[in-house]
This record gives C-alpha cells, structure tokens and sequence, in this order.
C-alpha cells in the first residue's frame, strides 16, 4: 500500500441519530475514519460508542444520517455485507469457537473446499500460518483456541479480521481481559497494521493507553460528539474535562437525612477472579452506611459494582471473603435467602435476566420474595396476595391495568418499580439498588429518585450503584469510586466534582 | 374488535378442551360403539397410568427439566412390589426371610421410586448434569435392575388384596380412576395454592431470577424429581396391580406418552408455563384417540402415525398462538 493512501479518511460517518424506545443513544454524531491511524474513541459508559460501532459494523440497520465508504454513501444490510466492504469488528467478549482449532476459527464459514468436496485443512492452515506470521504469533494452526491465553485468542480474531482483508479493524476495549506483556505485544502489532496502511478504531476508557497507541481521539457523551482532536492538541485532563462536561439541569437532590446509626457495614469484602487465578475482581473493598443514607458507588465498566453487590448479597459464597456486619453484629451470608433473612434486599441491574419473571402476574412478582406472607394455613390467598400487591402499585404508582397483568407486558418504568416493590415488601433495613434507572424514561426516573429519597427518609440504609454521574452525585450522600476492583477515592457530596469522580474511576496504567 | 380479540382469547384458552371434543364429536359419528358409557369408562381406566406419570412429568417440565425415567421407574417399582409379595427377602447373612403384606410391599415399592426420583434429582442440582442426560441413564439403570430383580421374567400370582388397586370400583368408580382423580386435584392444589407450586413456575420462568429471589432452586427441583419418581412408582403400582403381573418390559416408552401429552396439554417444554388441567385434556386426547383408532380398525402402525401428527399439530397450533403476541 502506498504512504500516498495514508492519513486519507476511508470512512466518514454523518449526522448519525439512532433511538431506542424514545430514548437517544446518538444524536447527530460525525466521525471521519483515516486509514493508517489508530482512531479512538473514549466516553463514559452510555455514552453511545458501542451503538456508534454497531452501526459501523453494520448490526443496526435503521438511524438516521448516512455513511460514506470510500467517497461512496452505502447502507449495510448486515454485518456479512460490512465485512466484504472490509470492516470487521472484534468485540470485547470474544467470539471465537473454543473447541475448534486456530485454523478453523480464521476462516469459520469460509472454508477451502478441495476439489472432492471435502474441506481443505492442508490449504487453510498454510493460509492461517501466513496471516499468524504477519502478526509475529508463533503457535500451530491447529491447535484449539480454547488452550490459548486470552491476548493469543485475541490475536486469533485479529488473523480472522485479517484474512477478511479488512481495511478497517474496530477494537472494543482490546486490553480489558489481557496482561500488561500482551498489552505492548497487542499495541506492537496495532503499529503495523496501521503502518500497513489499516485504519485502527479503538474503544477504550483507559486513557493512559490513548497517548501510547491512539493518532486522534473522539469524545462521545450522552450520544452527542463532543469532539475530535490529534493527541497531541489535548492532555488528560482535557480529556477528562470533555467526556464529564456537562450542563448540569435542574436535577432532582435529594435531601440529607442520615442519622447517626451504622446499619449496614462490610469490610474487606474480596471477590477471586475465576479467569485469572490470583486476580481479584472485587479486591478489599469496605464501607459502611448510616441509617437513612445513601451510598454512591461510582465506576466504569469492570470496576466490580456489580461483582460487589453480588458478593455482599451472597451469590459467589465460593469466591469470596470479608467480613459483613449488620446493625453492629457480624453476620455470615451464604445465599440471597440468607442475605434476605437478615433484612437485605438487592435490585439487580439487569431487569429480564435478573428481576422478574416474564409470564408472571403484577402480584405473584411482587410476593416472590416474601410469598410466606400471604399465606394462610399453608395455602396461597389470592386475597391477601392482591392485596399486598395493590398495596405497592397505589405508593409506587405502577402504572397497570389490573394486578392479574402479565409483568412483560409493562413498560420499562414500571416493570422496574414492580422489581423494587418484590423487594421492599421483604421489608428491608439495607437496600441494594444497581443501575436502579438504566434503560427507563425521564419521568420514571424521577419517580425512582423520589422513592429512594423517600425509603431513606424512612430510615432505610442503601446502597447505589451508577454509572450516570449527575444521577449519583444528587441522590448519594457519600459517593466511593471503584476503579479495577479497587476502592479508589471517596467523598461526600458537597467535596465531589464530576471530574474528581471521573479521575478516580479511570484505571490507572501499570507500566506508567 | 375488542370482542373479536375476546373470542379469540377464549378461543386460544380451550383450544385443547375445543380438540377433545372435536375428536369425540369425529370418532362418535364414525366409530360405532364408542360412544357409549362403558367406553369412555374404559378409556378413563386406560388412561390412569399415563395420567399419573402425566401429572409428575408437568412438573418437572414447568421447572424447565425433563424426566425420561418413568417409564423404567414404573417396571422397577412394580416389580419390586410383586417381589417382595410373592417372594419376600431372603437376608442370608442373619438366616432371615422377610415375608411382606400387600400393604408393605406396596409402600416399599414407593420409596423405591421415590428414592429413583430423589437420585435424578441429586445428579441434576448437586452435580449440574443436564436432566435430559441424568434421567436418561437413569432409565437405562432402572430397566436393568428390573430384569435383574425378576430374572427377565414375569412374577404373577399376586393375590387378591393386591389387585384391588387395578380391578375394583369404589363406590362404582374403579379405584385407579379414583387415584388418578386424587393426584389430579392434589396437583392442581399444590401448584395453584402453595409456595411450592409457585416456586415451581418461578423456577421454569427465569431460574436466575428466583435465586435472585431468595428461593431454594436446588430444593425445589429436588423434590420435583422425587414427586415424579413417586407418582411413576404408583403407575407401576396400577399396572402390576391390574395385570396381576410385574414384567421387566413394563411401561416401556411410557416417558414419551407422558411428554406428548404434557405437550399437547400446552405445557412450555422451556418451563414456566402450562398447567395440570391442560395436561389432563393431553392425556384424554391420547386416550380417545387411541381407543377411537382401535375401534375403527386403524392398523397399529397407522395408529403410531396418526398419534405422531396429532402431537406436531397441537404444538405447532401452539406455537402459532403464542408468537402472535
């Protein structure tokens, strides 16, 4: 490829929108794409990166704007069609085969046929050692992709893209799950491709990795772009400053409550990582929370908020360790009915998976939980279980037709509010919420931030996981930031400013 | 609109209800003889053991599992029923015989399938083995410990008391329709009125949820399997009991009668969804069809296919239905 090619903008994105249910996860965002350069892209989580590159990759077919490949407008009917235009994408979560071998994995679904009709492993592997060649990997094609570390897997993906003879190879947060020796290999051959004339875009929220590896760097935040700019013209901290910056709205603020009283504290609490023995996803972390105050706890994507709750409500018993005390008293926590029997109660962040039961009824997922309480002399009451239900559709304000509705049949608003009445009717002392407004409406919001405002005004201890700064810098009293597991910094609310927060949250590099 | 919508609702609602009687209106019209009183007694005396295997396997399909033991669960229990009347235990080490009554075999043959259910359920929570795999090997172990237990042969001769069970009315109602009736409405108490039950649905419906929730998966589906093993082992009981034989080829192929009319009952074979009620109607359906195609004469490979098709059209009407939404 000649250097001419360099530097020019193969791929030009304009005015892209794109909304889900109402909400808008891009909002007329432009992106051009040089070939020859590793183009990143930073924003918090949310901030609409992934729905940009799902569209570029071409999984989402209907937004608005348009797409210019090669001074050409095209629309991809699919993914199969924007990797025969030469981009391919290589996700965070890997998609490799792990029972077949190296070679099978590069050219899964492109097989060389041998003139019997037969697949052609002789003429496949000969292909895979060319492009593992090219990518300085030194390991048999066929061997199974399963017995290789997660950095050669990825470098497998990469040959697959590779052997698509893509011109643009987009990377989802590449250094997530690798060591920091895979790092420099990775970053190696992120140098060559782009010396090869490939244009690189690579998502991240490492920052550190962005003055290493990155040309340009684009801002995303709340779909919008903030901006494009050589690494050179910009800092880290100007970085920072772009990705939180932010017109602070007429948000709701919760009033400050907190009694004296310590409900709810853990100390040490840790969480092995399964992948990478010896490695904590959740690594000594402790806190303690007063009644009738909320406790932010602020990270990026695979800080370990989730892994903590998780852990402190029993569901990794195995893996975990630390030290649980309730009201002054240790208390040992095995399974979520333990957790549940000593008062705790955990709004999980993913609704489907996680909270309810699609086919149930309003009122049969609202005593789940707590099903004994409706029952008289053994039996279920439909009575009192209506009953119970009703209860918490009139001060949650659930909007549905009648307690006998299907819970799947509820908007996204209400069927979490159906999520947080199962668990208060526990009649919880600490309440666990995760990511209690993802993915729901302004007004529904509100509602959620009143509620919680409400429950700790009643004396309850909670804990809040969000990524959404404004939301946890208005609701939590005390915020603590997780950064890799670890706890990186905390302050009150009146000490924390959004870029303190952000500072706090973004990994630090080891090698710097 | 609305009340086309609310015909169509019902419509939806009893369509198993709506193809049992299509299917005595069809075979009545043709089949002469069938429709009679002494038939349908018959037809509800020949549905009595699928029905209770029937019942069980709802069960252990609501939690999202399956259950392809029965059929072995049934042999074994009976035959150990039959041994232990006819033959007793001889305990050679202690120069012991232990001779049983109808009554003690008959409730050891239940721990016995009891226990098999319980041992299903074991290898599925504690040792995560697929239900498809577990009761799989199970029926194979089953089997082979009924021809090991009988020596490949029958064992008759079981007496009076013991054939009360599959040959005597109570109050003019044969005694296994009664038995049948009562798991039916213990069932149907059990899943609509109790925790259990509703842990059951919660479980088939999104299992991580209602760990989630507090619930004792593991517990719950042990005692799923266990209640399955036990209502086989009462199907055993009605079969020898009846025959007045225990056979090691007993119940052979019975786990696929008792899953065709769970499903056609419109139980989801994904869990969470479905009901004892519908499964009675998927059993009734199977029994009438049956008893129909014989009277008309249908040769019994015929019969294999025509019972094949009628299960794909319930599903598929099934599927229909509820993708609409």
């Amino acid at each position: 490829m000649s250097t001419s090619e360099i530097d020019k903008v193969v791929l030009r994105a304009g005015n892209i929108s794109k909304a889900f249910g109402g909400i808008k996860a891009l909002d007329d965002v432009s992106l051009e794409i040089c070939a020859g350069k590793v183009n990143a892209i930073v924003g918090e989580n949310g901030a609409g990166k992934s729905t940009l590159m799902k569209i570029l990759s071409g999984v989402y077919g209907d937004y608005k704007g348009q797409i210019v490949l090669d001074e050409g407008a095209i629309v991809f009917s699919g993914p199969a069609e924007a990797q025969d235009s030469g981009i391919a994408i290589i996700h965070q979560e890997l998609n490799l085969i792990p029972h077949l071998s190296v070679a099978e994995n590069v050219f899964l679904g492109r097989e060389f046929i041998s003139r019997a009709g037969l697949i052609d492993y002789r003429a496949m592997r000969r292909e895979t050692a060319k492009i593992l060649q090219r990518l300085d990997l030194d390991i048999d094609p066929r061997v199974e992709v399963s017995g290789l570390r997660v950095g050669q897997q990825q470098i497998v993906e990469i040959a697959h893209a590779l052997s698509l003879d893509a011109r643009i190879l987009i990377m989802d947060e590449p250094t997530s799950a690798i060591s920091d020796r895979e790092i420099e290999v990775l970053f190696g051959l992120i140098r060559s491709l782009t010396a090869q004339g490939v244009a690189v875009v690579y998502i991240t929220h490492k920052l550190d990795e962005l003055f290493q590896i990155a040309d340009t760097v684009t801002v995303l935040r709340d779909g919008k772009l903030v901006g494009s700019r050589d690494i050179d013209e910009v800092t880290h901290d100007d970085i920072v400053r772009m990705m939180v910056g932010r017109d602070m709205e007429d948000f709701f603020v919760k009033a400050e409550v907190a009694k004296p009283e310590v409900v709810f504290a853990v100390r040490d609490v840790c969480l092995s990582d399964t992948r990478l023995a010896g490695d904590y996803v959740v690594d000594h972390v402790g806190f303690e929370v007063k009644a009738g105050e909320v406790l932010g706890l602020f990270g990026l994507m695979g800080a370990g908020r989730t892994e903590l709750l998780e852990t402190i409500f029993g569901l990794h018993p195995e893996q975990s360790s630390g030290d649980i005390f309730l009201q002054g008293r240790q208390v040992e926590i095995d399974s979520p009915s333990d957790a549940i029997n000593f008062g705790i109660a955990f709004v999980t962040e993913d609704r489907k998976a996680e909270g309810l039961i699609p086919e149930m009824s309003v009122a049969a997922s609202i005593s789940l939980a707590s099903l004994e309480q409706t029952e008289r002399f053994g039996f279920l009451s439909s009575r009192l279980e209506n009953g119970l239900a009703r209860d918490y559709v009139g001060r949650l304000r659930i909007k549905t037709p009648s307690v006998r509705q299907k819970v799947e049949n509820l908007s996204g608003g209400n069927q979490q509010k159906v999520v947080i009445a199962k668990w208060l009717a526990t009649d919880p002392r600490v309440l666990l919420l995760d990511e209690p407004t993802r993915g729901i409406d302004v007004n529904a919001k509100n509602e959620i931030y009143r509620l919680i405002s409400d429950l700790a005004g009643a004396g309850m201890a909670i804990v809040m996981v969000s990524s959404e700064l404004p939301e946890i810098m208005a609701i939590a009293d005390r915020i603590i930031v997780l950064s890799e597991g670890r706890q990186t910094a905390e302050f009150t609310s009146s000490q924390a400013t959004e870029e303190s927060i952000m500072k706090a949250a973004i990994p630090q590099g080891q090698a710097v | 609109m609305l009340k086309l919508n609310d015909h169509k609702a019902l419509l939806v609602k009893f369509q198993s209800l709506l193809a049992l009687l299509l299917m005595v209106a069809v075979f009545s019209a043709c089949a002469e003889g069938f429709f009679s009183t002494d038939n349908f007694w018959l037809i509800l005396t020949q549905v009595s053991v699928n029905m209770c295997l029937s019942v069980g396997m709802t069960l252990v399909i609501l939690t999202g599992g399956i259950d392809l033991s029965v059929g072995s669960i049934l042999a074994l229990s009976g035959a150990v029923m039959a041994g232990l009347l006819k033959n007793g235990v001889e305990i050679p080490a202690f120069n012991l015989f232990v001779g049983f009554t109808a009554l003690g075999a008959i409730l050891t043959g239940l721990l016995v399938g009891s226990f098999l259910g319980f041992f299903n359920g074991l290898m599925i929570t504690l040792l995560k083995i697929p239900p498809f795999v577990a009761t799989l090997a199970m029926m194979t172990i089953a089997r082979g410990l009924t021809q090991l237990w009988t020596g490949g042969a029958a064992i008759t001769g079981l007496g009076e008391v013991f054939a009360y069970i599959g040959t005597e009315d109570f109050c003019g109602v044969p005694v296994r329709v009664c038995t049948c009736a009562a798991i039916v409405g213990a069932a149907i108490l059990v899943l609509g009125k109790t925790r259990f039950g509703r842990y059951i649905y919660a479980i088939g419906g999104n299992e991580q949820a209602s760990r989630l929730s507090g619930l004792n998966v593991n517990r719950i589906k042990l005692r799923v399997y266990t209640i399955a093993g036990a209502l086989s082992a009462v199907g055993g009981l009605i079969v020898t009991s009846k025959l007045d034989s225990a056979t090691p080829i007993a119940g052979d192929g019975y786990e696929l009668d008792s899953i065709a009319a769970v499903v056609i009952g419109g139980t989801s074979l994904s869990g969470g969804r479905g009901s004892v009620l519908g499964t009675v109607l998927g059993v009734l359906i199977i029994g009438v069809l049956n008893s129909g195609l014989i009277i008309l004469r249908v040769p019994p490979f015929w019969q294999k296919v025509i019972k094949g098709c009628v299960i794909l059209l319930a599903v598929a009407i099934d599927k229909l239905n509820t993708k609409e939404k």
